[in-house]
This record gives C-alpha cells, structure tokens and sequence, in this order.
C-alpha cells in the first residue's frame, strides 16, 4: 500500500502556493483591457424606484457605460433552484428577481444601478453621480409582522409568506393527541441567530467576451462553476452552455454563501459582451454585507412530550423562516428539506410534526450556510432535551441515552422521512465522556470557584445529513437540479493521473485527499494523481461542493471512474500476460496472474494503452479515461456527541470557552489531518455563533451589524484549543468509500453545547429562572439574564 | 475614497504651512483616518502625513517629572518605552492589534478623540495637558464631546505630558466586534486626589467619573467604590450593550482598576 | 502622478501612484504581487499584513506615499530563494494551518512579527497577537499549533488533542 493512501495525514500539496503567496484567487485575475464595475445599491429597505438618472454619471472621466434596471427588463431574473411545495398542496410563491432593480427595491443594498469605467475609481466617483429618485415605503423586518398584514415586499404576489410547510402533514393529528396524554411536555421559544457567512475572500466576478466566437468566460467566487453555469446561461442570460465558460480558480473560503447564482456574475458577464471588453467587479467587504446571502433567522417554538420516564413520545416545532427579499438559489429547502427531516435526531421521537412558515422581509436574502437548516434542528432540538431534563431532574446525559437509536436498530426509518443507514450514538457518547474528562468536571468548577468564576458544563448530541443528495429524491422535494457527482479520471500515457472532478475546493483540500484514494485502489504514490477543479471547460458537468458532499458523492464517483479504469486495464493487462482477464489481480501498483509469478506494473499497461502495437484491438479501444457519475442511493448520517465547559463572569456577564470537545462519527476517513481541521473550523464558527455573531437589522432595514466594527467575528483568543476524536467508524453502507462526510458537523453540533453550558453555568449559581438566553449569548445578555 | 493630494513633510513648521491649504487634513497613523476615508465619510483636497516629522515622535521625562510622548509616536512605541508609566504603557499595549499599534499614534488618536478610544481615558484621568504647535492645553479642557476637541483647524499634537501617579490602572471591556473599548475605565492616583476617566460609555465621550474620585481619594480600595452606581443617563446604548449595562460595567471595572493598582 | 520608491522584499521598486493609493494597491495592481489579500474595509481582517521596517502593518491603512524609502516585505519574500518553505510556513503546512489559504498570508507575517519580538510565546501569547488576524476556516486550533511549533515548542500535546 502507498504510504500516502487512505488514512494518511497527508500534509497538503495546495499549501506550498497559498504560503508562498501563490494562490490564484479570482481578484487575482486581471485581463486585457479590463474595466471596473461599481454598484449603485439602495440605502433603503423599501422603496417605489421612480427613476435613476445616469446622465451626470455616464459623462464622467472614464465611464464607458451606466447600466439600469431598463438594460434587463429582457433578460430573465434570478432563478431559485428549489420548488417547495406547502401543506395544502400549494407551490410556493416565488417573486422575479431581477438583475438590477425594476420598479422596487427591496433591501438595502438591492442593486439598482452599475456603473462600468476604465478604473476602479472612476466607476466609484461616477456611481455617486447617479441619481436615484425612490419614495421610501415601510419596510417589514419582524417576520410575524410581515405575514400579520405588514407592507407587502412583493406586490405581485399579495403575500408575505412564501410557503406554510407542514410535515409530515399526516403525522399532526397523532402528535397532537401525543400531547394530550403526555405525562410531560416541555416547551422552548428560541431565535436562531441570524448570521452573515463572512467567507475571508470577498466575492468577485470577472465576466470576459470574445466577440469573434461569441465565447463568454465568467470567473468568479464560487463552490459550483457549472451550477452558476446552468442557472445563469439558462435561466438568466440565454447562453447555451458551449458558449459559456465558467471558471471559480482558488476560492478563498464559502461556507454556503458561495454555492448561490448572484446577480454580479450576470451582471459582468452581460456588461462585458455590451462594453466589448472584460469587466471586473470585487466586493468591499461593506458591500459584502449587504449582498452575500445571510444565513439561519429562524424564530421557532418547539415542543417535547415524554412519559413519566423521560421517554419522547411526540415532537412538534414551529417556525418562522425568513427568506429576506428575494429567493436566493437554495433558500426554500434550507427550513424544510434540510430542517425538518433532522428533527428525530439521534433519538427515537415516534411522532413529528414540523410546521415552517417561510417569509419575505426586507431583508437580504438568506439561504444556506455551513450547516444549513441542520444547525437550526439540532439547536432547538437539543435545547429542548436539556430543558426537559432539568425540568424532570434526569441528567441531560442519561435522558438522551434513554432515547437513543441503538446500535442494532439500523438501517433505522424516522418518523421525518430519512432512514439512517447506520450509527452508533451510545459510542460517540462513550468517547465523549472520555475526551472531555467528564468525570472532573466537579473539581474543575470547584477551581473556578475560587476565582469567582461559574463553571458549567454543556453536552448535546447531533445527526446530520450529508452527502447531498439522491436526484431521484431531491427531485420529488422540489429541487430543480440533480445531486450528482461526476469525474473523469484520465491515465497518461506513462502512468500518471489527472482527475477531473466537479467537486470544488475552496479550503478543503481536495488536492491532497482526492489522489489518497486513487493511490489507494491503484497502489501507486499519491503524487502521481493531480487533481482539475473548478473549470468547467476541463471537468464534466457537476454540481459542486456543499452539503459535505465532496468526498461522499464526488470521491465515489472518482472511485467508480477508477474502478472502470481498473477493469480495462486489467483486459490489457491479461492480453499482455496471455491470461484471462478473470485471473489478473492489480496490487501495489502491479498486475500479476493469480497463482503465477507473471506480472506487468501499471505504467507499462498504461503505455500499452496510449501505443498499442501489441493490443487487443479488436476488442478493447486505446486509451486509458473513463468518466463516471455517482448518484448516491441515500444521504450520509454523521453523527456525534459535543461537550463544551464555560466560565462565566458573575459581574459581567462574559463567558469563556474553558474547553470544547467533539466525539464524531464521519464513517472512513481518507485523511484524518483534514478531517481534524474541518471540525476545528466548524466549532469554530459554532461558538460565533452562539457567543458572538449576529446580523442585526433596526426597524428601518438599516443593517446595524455591516461591519467588522460591529460584527463580532470569532478571533484567536475567544476560542480554546479543541479536542477531538473521529475513532467511533459506523462507516456509510451506502457508497464505495464508507465515509460520510465532515465539513458541517462542527458548526452543527457546537451551538447547543456552548447555550448549555451557559444555561448550566447559571442553573449551578442559582439563577433557576434562567432556562434560556438566545444567541448571540454576549455578556449584556448574559448579565441581564443574571438580573432577572 | 476621493482624490487628494498627498503631502509629506519632514518637519512641523512644514506641516503647518501645508494644513494651511484649503481642505487640508492631518494624517496621523492613519489607523481610523483611512478606513473613514475609504466610507467617503471625508474628502479632504490635502492630505499631510505627520509621520515624516521626526521632532514629534518619542518618549522621555521633563524637569517636572512628566512623562512627555511625542504626538507622532506610536501605541506600540509607547507600549515599550513608557516604562516610567506602566498603566500607560499597558493601555497602549492593548489599542487595536499589533499592526494597529505599530501605526497609530497617540496624537492621531487624541485629535481624533472616538468616544471608545483608550488614550482618552488616560489623558483625563492623569490631567495630562495637551501640546499642540501653538498652546498647551489641560486635559479638562480638551476633551469635548464625541469626535470634538478644543483643537483648531490646522492645529498638531506636538506632545502630551503626563504627570505620573502614584498609583494608576486601566481596565478595558472590549466590545467584541471592534475591540474598542465597551467601556474602559482610568483609575490614577495622585498626592492630592483620585481621579477616574471613563471611555466608551457615554455619548458625550471620555468623562470624569466624580462621585468615583470622591469615594476613592477619602479610601483608596475597591471597597469604596462597590455599590456605587454610575448614572446611566447619557450612556450609549446599542447593539453591544444597553445604557444600564454600561452604568454597571464602569462600577465594575473601577473596582477592578484600583483593585489592581 | 506623484512617484514612490520602496524596497519590497530587497528589490528596489517605484511606480507612479494617486495620493489616495494604498500601499496594498500599489503591491497588488502596481507590481503585480497578488499574494497580499483585502479582506475588508475597517482594517481589521489582517489579510493585508505585511512588515514594514520589520513591524507588522495593514496594508490596506497605509498609503504608498507614506512609505518612500521603506523596506517592505511581503508573503513572496517569506520563502528561501529556492523556493523552499520558511520556518514559519513550514510549521503551517506541517500542523495544517490553512485551508482556504486566504487569510495566510497576513496570518503568517503577523506570526512572524510575533516571534521577532518574542520566539517562544504561550498559547495565550500567540492567541492575543493574532487577534488583528480572522480567519474563517481553522477555528484557530492549528493556526496557533503552528506558530508554537515555529517557534520551537513541542506542540505535541496538542497533537493529542
């Protein structure tokens, strides 16, 4: 086996250009004669768009030309990718989203005019110079006001709630009754925090034109080139796919926020086709603020009933989700598909029913980020458990043990429409006991004690699901696209690799990891495999990196190519050793008759393939590239257990992450170094959310939070060094890799831990009325709960 | 951020000369000058650095015993070389973050007087007094309110004079998006009295916190001070922290601050 | 347009350049050195970090102009002639300190600033110093592992982790 194969913490091969500044960022990128874009945005939640005067502006040095709303009164609107169908049978209300704003605008920093000069300056100068004429309307903000009678975000269509959700529709009646008779119902009202993604690149786009061919290139910020290639050449622009390029090089950070179709990318690569020269536009990150979709904003209230034991008996949960002015890409299935189908958990809940209220507000628009809608069932969902288990006086520990999937329960159906293939909740608990010195916690609070300081302990369980998704199935929820993975693997000619995979990595790694598997099955070193991302002029069509789908559903269909390569190679292999093709066997790297010293290595078959003069030609075509697409049969259910220790500060309401602990189960891993690192980032942003970020708009609209002046953004010293262990395997049933998929799960499980360990914290200090503080838990809030 | 011209001069009499254009502006470090230009929040038509003027930068003692730091001098420079005055030299160690410090300065951050700033604090509470090309000014005088000082157009931070304390200690809440100073309070203790600055909390900026000084010049001790509240009215509240909150945090921390000392 | 002339990275460069021309601009646009990043508007990401006269400073804050006749050095200045990691860059791909690799430049000229003035910190040390660096990807966790270890320390404990 190569020592770099499956299992290695291979150090990363991408590093060596992102450390030696070398990175190839799309800002990077700077064409030929390249003009500037700049946005005139609205400053105003909502407004009646009178008229927008260019005239000043288009005769300032250097504008080559100011586009308006009118420019794509022809051209399609944004598109949304996801159909959700509500509990009356009713398809959502989906409002046009046009490029640039016609008639309305809806949020501040709605765009309503672009400016195109020859330098960034100039386009800024004169987009100051246009002149905007917009009677402001009351803006709707508060989710249950816009569908109680608020202004109307979109007149056309004469309502403020995009989708009343029910599910399983059948299952209220029955839940209901459940409540009836229970011995125990616990109740939580909670806000999910709204979140801004704050991915460190801001987002870029450079749209290109060659007129000679009518070949467009548009490069950009993305997690899915051939996605943004879909939905804007067919839905947008009209471009069939030949004719347009799209290219996402090296992307700084996405988290969600750039899996989305953005008016910017069909702005610059309409503009460049009009101005006849490439147009570039980069985000401040002011502006980054108010355009790139934000994520969560759920108002919920959730509900438990159990027996005199403790056992759960029925679930229900209602919540307000808001979708901000306009559809982004995926928004309709983050509080639904990827919400409600979480609701079981790790526990065996009989009867669920989840109602979501989708909404539009004057707002940015929210869609997913990292996590997406999972994070929200878990936080309410184990809130709510711990609140019950202080309300029944059962350790939150043992409540969720008694409630459990056990081990042998599996494949295991949900009462919410997902079966889990496998798992193992009680090990994961195991571990995490384990990891995180339960066991001394006491003398731990008794030293922070002495300092003046309360301790508290919070652990919560979580389940996602992953490896998005089966086509056949999302298909029937609504999505408008298939959740495949394609990859073309290409063996040259002396026996090198190139995987052409339409995964894309903004920080995961690929690179690395993907070649660990080839080297793995073909028994060759990993650095003979390169991996091509991120063009989709040079990788099959794909649908991209989100959902911690990568690996899952990307690396098996690298592993399906390879398997197809490996089977050809072994008919060239058997005619080069005059064997039967049954009889070949390929191991380290070598082709060898079963049960004979005969063999030929790799490269010579792959020689073989490229010159054939001694080849079956007849029956076998030269050549050594297959291609594969990998729908996967099932999601992928990584699960865990998380524990996190707080100290807060009696007098001012601080809290500090004393340690934070995370026992996962991720299936096989291919490269734990990277696996680590993914749940670090995870708990990392995990803990902003629950102690620092918010996204906080005033009554007007006004985003109160629109900088780092006033977004608290996660820092070196607000966070611990974590623990973490992934040594609990139940690997996925259901793909050839076994694995399920990483890079959410700490963003998923951390939030519950840390509101716990507060709530905890609190509990032990004797302020009992305290069962809950809504996120961000910022020292006022902590304080002003203590004063309660 | 708009067009300007940019000057540099090497000398002070220079730089005056050059802020007596039309729209002339004076860049210190830059540190919240240039973000705020970025926002086209101003377009001076010229701006002259003062960071070529190696007659306003550096540290030392007068005759009277005050710590005089050059208004060109950086937070880091101050950090390490106003050892004479520990609590000073540990507030400027905790301005922004280490490339914040090595290119702000404490002139830049006086004349720009942010009512979170932390070298406010420390000049009220030590009655500083404030040197600029023309005058001296007492620190009592030069505080005025939100982004407002006693200076004139055109007018430089030369030099701020400490007296040194006794006793002194700066404890900073951060507010944890910017790091500025949620509420950060200046305990410094002389001979002849006790004197606490606030910043952070008020609308008004940087203030004095009597009742504070009265309780702890009759009994230096963090015990004189608990149970004394400070008044909410006039304190800022936001999304970081209401007016109530602020009133308590600066209790706190001044109990801290002469805990501390 | 007024000209400036600097050092970056020991090679004596000038270009023509506005008043209002950040010293990041110049690097990037001017000499076609995209390895510093912009990340935001309010100089605090440290995207932009880069030494100037061997201190640490936000590029993105400090116009070109400011800087006449000063040695600046960048990320592209960080790694041996032949190409070979640093120290300090070493210690990142080693304990995976970056993933997305945006904020790292800046991360790791800070990190470098730091171990100028003070080669073995603590945790609590490094974690402090970097607080003028966000990044969005690590959590920290191996950022700080890093440093540590470029510093000499024995980050083994923490690998256990």
């Amino acid at each position: 086996m190569p020592k770099d194969g499956i299992g290695a913490s291979t150090k990363r091969r991408e590093d060596i250009r992102f450390l030696t500044g070398n990175g190839h960022y799309t800002d990077d990128i700077n064409l030929r004669g390249q003009t500037y874009a700049v946005f005139v945005r609205s400053q105003v939640a909502h407004g009646k768009l009178n008229k927008v005067d260019t005239s000043t502006a288009a005769g300032m040095p250097g504008v080559l030309r100011v586009f308006t709303g009118e420019d794509f009164a022809a051209v399609g609107g944004v598109p949304c990718g996801w159909q959700v169908t509500d509990k009356h049978g009713k398809v959502m209300l989906e409002p046009k989203h046009p490029v640039l704003a016609q008639g309305k605008v809806r949020y501040v920093g709605d765009a309503i005019a672009v400016v195109v000069a020859e330098t960034e300056a100039q386009a800024r100068d004169a987009a100051e110079a246009v002149v905007v004429d917009i009677d402001e309307l009351p803006a709707v903000i508060d989710m249950k006001a816009a569908v109680a009678g608020g202004p109307l975000v979109h007149d056309e269509i004469g309502s403020n709630l995009c989708y009343d959700w029910g599910f399983v529709e059948e299952n209220k009646a029955a839940t209901d009754a459940a409540f009836e008779t229970a011995a125990h119902v616990t109740t939580l009202e909670l806000v999910n925090n709204r979140l801004v993604p704050n991915a460190m690149e801001p987002r870029v786009a450079v749209g290109d034109y060659e007129r000679s061919t009518g070949q467009h290139t548009l490069y950009t910020t993305s997690q899915n080139p051939h996605v943004i290639r879909l939905l804007m050449g067919a839905f947008v622009l009209g471009i069939p796919e030949q004719k347009l390029r799209v290219v996402a090089p090296d992307v700084g950070g996405g988290f969600g926020s750039k899996i989305f179709h953005y008016v910017e990318e069909a702005f610059v690569t309409f503009a460049a086709k009009v101005v006849n020269r490439p147009v570039k536009w980069t985000a401040q990150r002011s502006e980054s603020f108010i355009t790139d979709a934000h994520g969560r904003d759920h108002v919920t209230k959730i509900q438990l009933a159990m027996d005199k034991d403790g056992h759960f008996l029925a679930l229900r949960t209602d919540t307000y989700a808001n979708m901000g002015a306009y559809l982004s890409t995926f928004a309709p299935s983050v509080p639904t598909w990827l919400h409600g189908t979480l609701m079981a958990g790790n526990y065996k809940t009989p009867l669920i029913y989840v109602n979501v209220k989708a909404v539009f507000t004057n707002t940015v628009p929210v869609d997913a980020y990292r996590g997406a809608g999972r994070p929200e069932a878990t936080y309410q969902l184990e809130r709510v458990i711990d609140k019950a288990a202080r309300e029944l006086g059962i350790d939150p520990i043992e409540l969720r043990r008694r409630n459990f999937v056990q081990p042998n329960e599996f494949p295991y159906q949900t009462p919410v429409a997902v079966v889990y293939d496998t798992g193992n909740y009680q090990a994961t608990m195991d571990k995490l006991i384990e990891i995180a010195d339960l066991a001394g916690f006491d003398k731990r609070r008794a030293e922070s004690a002495k300092h003046g300081k309360l301790r508290g302990l919070g652990v919560n369980c979580y389940i996602e699901a992953c490896g998005i998704a089966p086509s056949h199935l999302v298909g029937q929820l609504g999505a408008r696209a298939g959740l495949y993975e394609s990859a073309t693997v290409r063996v040259n000619a002396t026996g090198g690799i190139v995987v052409m995979t339409g995964s894309h990595s903004h920080g995961q790694g690929h690179e690395t990891a993907f070649p660990q598997v080839i080297a793995d099955m073909i028994g060759i070193p990993a650095d003979s495999v390169e991996i091509v991302h991120g063009d989709t002029a040079n990788t099959p069509m794909g649908m991209g990196t989100y959902g911690s789908r990568s690996l899952a559903v990307g690396g098996s269909a690298m592993v399906k190519a390879t398997n197809k390569i490996i089977a050809k190679a072994k008919k060239i292999a058997a005619h080069l050793l005059e064997a039967s093709d049954a009889d070949i066997e390929l191991k380290d790297g070598k082709f060898s008759v079963a049960g004979t010293d005969k063999s030929v290595d790799w490269g010579s078959v792959c020689l073989a393939a490229y010159v054939p003069h001694n080849y079956p030609l007849e029956s076998l075509e030269p050549g050594l590239e297959e291609t594969a697409f990998y729908d996967p049969s099932n999601f992928t259910y990584p699960a865990g257990a998380y524990a996190c220790e707080v100290e807060v500060d009696p007098d001012t309401g601080k809290v500090k992450i004393c340690s934070f602990a995370a026992a996962d189960d991720f299936g096989n891993i291919v490269n734990p170094m990277i696996v680590d690192g993914q749940v670090h980032g995870g708990i990392g942003q995990g803990i902003g959310q629950a102690l620092l970020e918010s996204a906080v708009y005033d009554e007007n609209g006004q985003l109160l939070s629109g900088s780092y002046m006033d977004y608290a953004m996660p820092r070196a010293d607000d966070v611990p060094f974590y623990t973490v262990d992934h040594s609990c395997q139940t690997p996925c049933t259901h793909n050839p890799l076994g694995v399920k998929g990483c890079g959410e799960a700490g963003a998923i499980g951390s939030p519950p831990a840390v509101v716990n360990a507060v709530v905890d914290a609190l509990q032990r200090a004797g302020h009992t009325s305290v069962t809950h503080i809504d996120m961000p838990l910022s020292p006022s809030r902590v304080w002003a709960a203590m004063q309660a | 951020m708009y067009a300007f011209e940019f000057k540099r001069p090497a000398t002070l009499a220079e730089a005056v000369t050059a802020l007596g254009a039309e729209e002339a502006q004076a860049l210190g470090g830059g540190q919240t000058l240039i973000p705020t230009l970025k926002q086209r929040l101003a377009a001076p038509a010229v701006l002259v650095s003062l960071n070529g003027i190696a007659e306003i930068k550096g540290i030392c003692t007068d005759d009277a015993g005050r710590l005089c730091i050059g208004g060109g001098t950086t937070h880091a420079a101050v950090a390490k070389g106003a050892g004479a005055y520990p609590a000073l030299a540990a507030l400027a160690g905790g301005i922004g973050d280490p490339a914040v410090r090595n290119r702000g300065t404490i002139g830049g951050s006086l004349a720009n007087n942010d009512p979170s700033a932390c070298y406010p604090s420390a000049v009220l509470a030590s009655g500083a007094t404030i040197v600029t090309n023309t005058r001296q000014i007492a620190a009592d005088d030069y505080f005025q309110g939100m982004f407002t000082t006693a200076l004139e157009p055109g007018e430089i931070i030369t030099e701020v004079r400490f007296p040194v304390p006794m006793k002194a200690n700066y404890q900073k809440f951060v507010q944890p998006a910017s790091r500025f100073a949620l509420v950060g309070v200046f305990v410094a203790q002389f001979k002849d009295g006790v004197r606490v600055a606030v910043t952070g909390a008020s609308t008004g900026g940087v203030f004095r916190w009597t009742e504070a000084e009265r309780a702890l010049s009759a009994n230096f001790s963090a015990a004189a001070v608990k149970g004394l509240k400070a008044s909410a009215d006039d304190l800022i509240a936001d999304i970081h922290g209401g007016a109530d909150y602020r009133a308590h945090l600066i209790g706190v921390l001044t109990g801290r601050a002469v805990a501390a000392c | 347009m007024p000209k400036v002339t600097m050092r970056v990275n020991g090679r004596q460069v000038s270009g023509e350049v506005e008043g209002r021309t950040l010293l990041v601009q110049f690097l990037r646009e001017g000499l076609e050195m995209t390895g510093t990043h912009v990340g935001c508007d309010t100089s605090q990401c440290g995207a932009c970090v880069v030494h100037v006269n061997g201190a640490a400073m936000k590029s993105c804050t400090t116009f070109a102009l400011d800087l006449e006749g000063a040695e600046v050095k960048t990320i592209e200045g960080m790694a041996a002639a032949d190409g070979s990691l640093g120290v300090i860059q070493q210690a990142f791909q080693d304990h995976h300190g970056l993933q997305c690799g945006f904020c790292t430049p800046g991360m790791v000229m800070s990190a470098a600033a730091l171990l100028a003035e003070n080669p073995k910190p603590t945790e609590a040390e490094v974690r402090h110093y970097l607080e003028g660096n966000i990044c969005r990807c690590t959590g920290y966790h191996n950022i700080v592992k890093a440093v540590m270890a470029a510093s000499g320390q024995d980050v083994s404990a923490i690998a256990a982790e």
